[in-house]
């Protein structure tokens, strides 16, 4: 399946990518396979958006999907048909944080 | 003719500041990883074109940046910091023991003879070695195991800061890390003594023997004399003449001995150089003026070197690796502050000028002289 990611900027400045990116990712479509992915894709991201050892999201991102937060949801759950046909991108996005 | 290269780190990005050996004009660069805080960035003194970059951000942690080419264009290399084994647990801010854990990278210090070669000091403390250029990263974790469960986290993160690799004898590393103290190893990284006799710490540690605890912030070494040491300590300014079994206070008549930086000048091993600030709870020189201290006697007796700097209404810090040297003839001595300035002095301290302005938070300076 091609699913589309959106990168925050930082991180779209660091893989060189422009726009969004086109993914083949293997099923089932969830967080942990979308991610893997993209990791083995752009190594470089690597501890940018999960920690390198236990995988966990990083505490300032979060993951967008369908105008939804999936942030907090389990890495292993299924992503909405739509991420999976490529109708909706999942976003990774750098969380508010200021102050 | 050599150009002069200043590597600044900043809270937003690194700049690189070239000239001729006249240092009259500077070409800028950057920012490279704007938006991003650069701890430090440091050059190989065997390949001046290759440079580390110590990139880091609270939403995105640590990345390793790499240029082969003078900082023209840049490749990441591994940010794979894994301790090794089951690292433990140190002492946390309310006396509980508290789990080892990878914060950022604090310095980078490539070695003096091996292009290939490069360690990192890093929050929470250890010492990480590469032997390939960034690509891949092991701890020497010896370090942790001198009383590492006694460190605890000053204000600014149990944070390893300084390196030293003795030019002379390739198995002997100095480093030293806040609020646990200075060590060394003479067996390349395997084993680790704590080299703090001497150091006294009455405000912080009750027991004026303590092994480990004391708040060093930043330690200098003039290639020529690799058993003498200067050291900024929290407060005091402090020198060894044995390669740390000893070290005595030679804060002499500075206005106040508490400060971050201390540097050599290239050509004059006795010749030191500090900037006291008023205290550790008012990060800014002492009557808002800016004034480096210079001693030519190795400490005890300081000057104020204050021609071209702040003389009123200046707040500013000046960080532990933001003040660095230059190799010329006639020594350049830089240093950044908290306002974005990087001031330098092109006659050993006597006048000095800015020659960049209105940067971000300035974290590190390292300045190379470039074939």
């Amino acid at each position: 399946m091609t699913v589309r990611i959106v990168l925050p900027a930082h991180l779209r400045t660091l893989t060189g990518v422009k726009g969004k990116v086109f993914l083949e990712v293997e099923e089932p479509i969830t967080q942990r396979s979308v991610l893997d992915a993209l990791e083995a894709t752009y190594p470089m991201l690597r501890g940018t958006i999960r920690d390198r050892a236990t995988l966990k999201r990083r505490p300032f991102i979060r993951f967008f999907v369908c105008g939804e937060d999936w942030s907090h949801a389990s890495p292993d759950d299924p992503l909405p048909e739509a991420v999976t046909t490529g109708a909706e991108p999942f976003m990774i996005v750098g969380a508010m944080a200021g102050g | 003719m050599s150009n002069v290269r200043v590597l600044v780190g900043t809270r937003k990005g690194a700049f690189i500041l070239t000239s001729d050996e006249k240092r009259e004009q500077w070409d800028v660069s950057g920012p490279h990883f704007g938006g991003w805080e650069i701890y430090h960035l440091k050059g190989s003194a065997v390949n001046p074109n290759r440079i580390y970059v110590s990139q880091s951000s609270g939403w995105f942690g640590q990345l390793l940046q790499r240029s082969d080419d003078g900082g023209q264009t840049w490749e990441p290399v591994s940010n794979d910091f894994a301790y090794q084994g089951n690292p433990g647990t140190h002492q946390w801010y309310d006396g509980t023991q508290h789990p080892w854990e990878f914060n950022r990278v604090w310095h980078l210090e490539p070695s003096p003879t091996d292009p290939e070669t490069i360690y990192a000091g890093v929050e929470d403390a250890a010492l990480f070695r590469s032997g390939d250029g960034g690509q891949s990263w092991q701890e020497l974790p010896g370090l942790r195991s001198v009383k590492g469960n006694l460190w605890q986290p000053g204000a600014g993160g149990m944070c390893l800061h300084t390196i030293i690799l003795d030019p002379n004898n390739p198995n002997r590393i100095f480093v030293a890390i806040s609020a646990a103290g200075a060590f060394r190893t003479d067996d390349g990284g395997e084993t680790w003594q704590s080299i703090n006799r001497g150091l006294k710490s009455d405000f912080e540690l009750p027991d004026p023997d303590a092994d480990v605890g004391h708040c060093v912030h930043n330690i200098a070494m003039h290639p020529s004399q690799p058993d003498v040491l200067f050291m900024q300590k929290h407060w005091d300014v402090m020198r060894t003449d044995n390669a740390g079994e000893e070290w005595q206070e030679v804060s002499g008549n500075l206005p106040t001995d508490f400060g971050f930086p201390i540097a050599v000048h290239a050509h004059e091993p006795e010749t030191i150089y500090v900037v006291p600030i008023k205290s550790d709870s008012e990060h800014y020189p002492p009557e808002g003026k800016l004034r480096v201290y210079r001693s030519r006697t190795g400490g005890n007796e300081w000057e104020a070197l204050t021609n071209g700097l702040p003389q009123s209404n200046c707040y500013v810090n000046i960080l532990r690796d933001a003040m660095a040297v230059d190799t010329l003839d006639s020594c350049g001595i830089y240093f950044g502050t908290t306002d974005g300035h990087v001031y330098a002095s092109f006659d050993s301290g006597d006048t000095w000028s800015p020659i960049i302005s209105n940067l971000p938070r300035v974290m590190s300076v390292e300045v190379q002289v470039v074939p």
